[in-house]
């Protein structure tokens, strides 16, 4: 009974927000619950939605644990550029005709290039961690630092230049499908339960949480919370490689200065919409998940609804601002019934 | 007095909380120029009963009369703006703003539309010299103590014409000069009839200033009395509500009879030290006895448990543990050599208040388990539910968060954290801080059944009579420097301040 009050709690607002946004496409859209089969594979608006989400998705959940120890990183978007640098040209891949058959090959095998991207993606936001845990910056400062230099290394690694992969087997991860529903969501599934383990079935969340919410109490208790808040935004930073695998695969390219732009907002929109507060401490992340949806149907909306280019990011404004009034509890009690705080308690 | 008006009455007051009635049928009257004592245990309602005076909870029935006129405060603002002042129990002021900022925010001077700074400052001067304080008001507020941080709150509450002035335990911070000088001020207020209603735990401090005291029980109201026609025994009865034994306030002779410094001791610390913080002591704690750390403010009883619990690392000096030598350089790694520490300040460092009673009591045993010996949540529920009955937690939930209890009760829970990761050593500061007498007593109580147990305990109080009542041996400090051990069995409050003013010459 508690649970399902805690659930009512923290993903009633957002799940309806993501309901009202996907009628809305209904409305003007009748296509958009249809889905078709194609080759055994699934296909639809609802399947674009969530395959195009997946990135957003996966750097949402890393974002999620940061800003639950009371932390931002600001820097995933440059991560996700400097990962699908890294992997681009590792795998570069060459078209070589032989003997009238096409192949493609890699300049390094497709694993360690992955392994490579991923590993400079930690040491992206193990960088962050030190910074914060370490030298005591505050979050935003400390991680503002990667995301303005992140770029340049990014360039620097492509050398300026938008560099495209010719190696078809790496275009499965952000284009490919498995049992009929896009690789990307088994990613996102795959990095959701590995957390709902950790912060469920370990301590990791309680560690987050009472780190969050209290540094020095947690630290009195004998929480290493320096440690915890490191690993916390390595963990970030490998979240963002992931997406940044899944971006650079689905364009078959990897652009230093395009790739990933302003999604450290949209990530921390999206943490925000499921319900975590930024000031710390209790968080959702499938609230998080929901939140990246949530932004990305409404971009489907934007779109699909023929708004014009010129003042599309006025209106997906103003429903960010609707689904924020919506979700502020104040307003609610306001609006609804000024008691709603006792009721539920009782 | 009788004839005269009350400027405040409140009648009938009733207050509910989920699950708890917290006041039922309260009354309190205030006169122009009396201070007024409000006493009662922990959760007996008196910060209730402040808080739905100030606007801060409102109330579910009852009147509310100020100066003859009904009055239903729903903000701080509005209650501030009739009259009515109120300084906190925890200093809530902004650090990192300015004395004078502190004592006039919301209400700043103006000219010509701009904020005028030089009045803002003049008056703040004029307002803190009224208490008998000089300081540099542009400097943040952050670089006093808490005595003067208690003091400019205040002068803030005094500075809104205030006609009505609400102390929440004012003192539980102070030392007794600050107390003493607080007093004073205190007169100087009830000579100019305002009316004070000063809530606080110390007895003595309460027959030292009131005139008049109202006490309070389990959230009803017991009696109103003159301070002077109620004798302390009586007013204890009153708020704990049987009778208790004079004696239990009194040394129990016999006590620390037979425990003999036998063998090693569990901790000993030698030459421990830390440039600017404590000059290096020695130090052995052994297991099944209680060390009382002696001083007076800012005499290093602190600075020591935090070099013992690896919270600041010392520079100089060693310690041993069952005679191993140990690197106590983290809270985490002497939670892991059995080691326990209750810090001074519950609020900011103890307690997680948004986190469930269930999740504050298991969070030491689990981080000491680490990340991966995850205990379940039916075992958490389990342990806390053991724990909560063993110590008497007044709770109807081991999942409600631990910010809605009592500070007794939260000090409660910091202790089952502690217990229940079965440690070796605990090391109490300031354990019965802000929490009223009854609390008190079980919290001493606990302390010498755990040491019974075999646990080494090290204890520290500014009240030296509490000290003298756990401690089997008592180490005094004074100017962050060990200046000699005392026996508990034969000390004295008196032989303790005489070591403390005797090497004073």
């Amino acid at each position: 009974m508690r649970l399902k009050n805690c659930f009512h709690h923290h993903l009633f607002w957002p799940c309806i927000t993501l309901v009202l946004l996907c009628l809305t496409n209904f409305f003007f859209n009748h296509g958009f619950f249809d889905i078709e089969v194609r080759n055994g594979a699934l296909y639809g608006s609802v399947i674009d939605v969530l395959n195009r989400a997946a990135p957003l998705m996966l750097v949402s959940l890393g974002m999620t644990l940061v800003i639950a120890t009371r932390g931002i990183d600001v820097s995933v978007g440059a991560t996700v550029a400097i990962a699908g640098a890294v992997v681009a040209v590792m795998i570069g891949g060459t078209l070589v005709i032989k003997d009238g058959v096409q192949s493609y090959v890699a300049n390094f095998p497709m694993p360690l290039a992955i392994i490579a991207a991923l590993g400079v993606a930690l040491l992206c936001g193990l960088w962050n961690g030190a910074l914060v845990a370490g030298a005591g910056m505050q979050p935003i400062i400390a991680t503002l630092i990667l995301m303005v230099a992140g770029r340049g290394v990014a360039q620097l690694i492509t050398e300026g230049q938008i560099v495209t992969i010719y190696y078809e087997p790496f275009f499965f991860i952000g284009n490919g499908f498995l049992f009929g529903l896009p690789f990307a969501l088994y990613i996102v599934l795959a990095v959701l339960l590995i957390l709902l383990y950790l912060t469920q079935r370990t301590s990791l969340g309680l560690f987050i949480q009472a780190v969050g919410l209290n540094p020095t109490a947690a630290r009195f208790s004998g929480i290493s919370a320096r440690a915890l808040v490191l690993w916390v935004y390595g963990f970030c930073g490998v979240t963002a490689g992931v997406a940044g695998l899944v971006i650079t695969s689905n364009v078959k390219s990897a652009d230093g200065n395009n790739a990933g732009l302003a999604m450290e907002l949209d990530a921390i929109l999206a943490v925000a919409l499921g319900g975590t507060s930024l000031d710390g401490g209790r968080f959702s992340l499938i609230g998080s998940l929901i939140g990246a949806l949530i932004i990305q149907t409404l971009t489907y909306a934007i779109y699909s609804l023929g708004v014009p280019p010129e003042i599309n990011l006025v209106v997906k404004a103003l429903v960010v601002f609707t689904v924020c009034l919506i979700q502020s509890e104040r307003l609610r009690s306001m609006l609804f019934t000024p008691a709603i705080h006792l009721e539920e308690k009782s | 007095m009788t004839e005269q008006q009350a400027i405040l009455q409140m009648q009938g007051i009733h207050k509910r909380f989920p699950g708890v009635v917290a006041l039922k049928n309260v009354g309190l009257r205030l006169f122009p120029g009396e201070v007024h004592a409000l006493m009662g245990q922990n959760g007996a309602g008196k910060s209730t009963l402040i808080k739905v005076l100030t606007g801060v909870e409102s109330i579910d029935s009852g009147d509310i009369i100020l100066s003859g006129k009904p009055i239903r405060p729903h903000s701080v603002f509005e209650v501030q703006e009739l009259g009515i002042s109120t300084v906190y129990q925890e200093v809530n002021l902004c650090p990192n703003l300015s004395v004078a900022e502190n004592i006039f925010i919301g209400r700043f001077p103006f000219r010509f539309g701009r904020i005028d700074w030089k009045t803002m400052q003049s008056k703040a001067r004029t307002g803190l010299a009224a208490l008998n304080i000089d300081i540099d008001v542009s400097l943040p507020l952050s670089s006093y103590p808490v005595a003067i941080q208690q003091m400019v709150a205040i002068a803030r509450a005094l500075s809104t014409e205030a006609q009505v002035l609400i102390l929440d335990e004012p003192t539980s911070s102070l030392d007794e000069d600050e107390v003493e000088r607080l007093f004073d001020v205190l007169r100087r207020l009830k000579a100019k009839g305002i009316a004070i209603l000063f809530v606080t735990h110390f007895l003595d401090q309460t027959y030292a200033i009131s005139d008049r005291i109202t006490v309070l029980r389990n959230g009803e109201f017991e009696g109103e009395y003159l301070a002077k026609d109620l004798s302390r025994m009586q007013l204890i009865n009153k708020m704990v509500g049987r009778e208790v034994d004079e004696s239990s306030f009194a040394r129990q002779a016999g006590d620390h009879a037979d425990k003999a410094q036998t063998g090693e001791p569990f901790l000993a610390a030698n030459h421990l030290g830390r440039a600017g913080m404590l000059r290096p002591i020695d130090l052995s704690v052994y297991s099944g006895q209680v060390l009382g750390l002696g001083g007076l403010l800012g005499s290093g009883r602190t600075e020591t448990a935090h070099l013992l619990f690896g919270i600041d690392h010392p520079d100089s000096g060693s310690t041993k543990i069952n005679g191993i030598p140990v690197k106590l350089n983290s809270p985490r790694k002497a939670v892991r050599l059995g080691l326990a520490f209750c810090p001074e300040d519950r609020k900011t460092e103890g307690i997680i208040a948004e986190l469930s009673i269930r999740e504050n009591i298991i969070l030491a045993l689990q981080a000491r388990r680490g990340i991966f010996h995850f205990i379940p949540v039916s075992k958490q529920r389990q342990i806390a539910e053991e724990y909560i009955r063993q110590l008497g937690i007044k709770t109807s939930d081991a999942e409600k968060p631990i910010g809605q209890l009592s500070g007794g009760n939260q000090q409660k829970v910091l202790l089952a954290r502690w217990l229940a990761t079965e440690p070796k050593m605990l090391i109490l500061d300031e354990p019965t801080r802000g929490i009223d007498v009854a609390a008190k007593l079980e919290i001493m109580e606990l302390v010498k059944t755990q040491c019974c147990k075999g646990l080494a305990i090290v204890f520290i109080s500014s009240e030296m009579s509490e000290v003298l009542r756990v401690s089997d041996r008592i180490a005094v400090l004074r100017d962050r420097e060990k200046i000699g051990e005392l026996d508990g069995a034969s000390s004295d409050e008196q032989s303790v301040f005489c070591m403390i003013a005797g090497s004073e010459a």
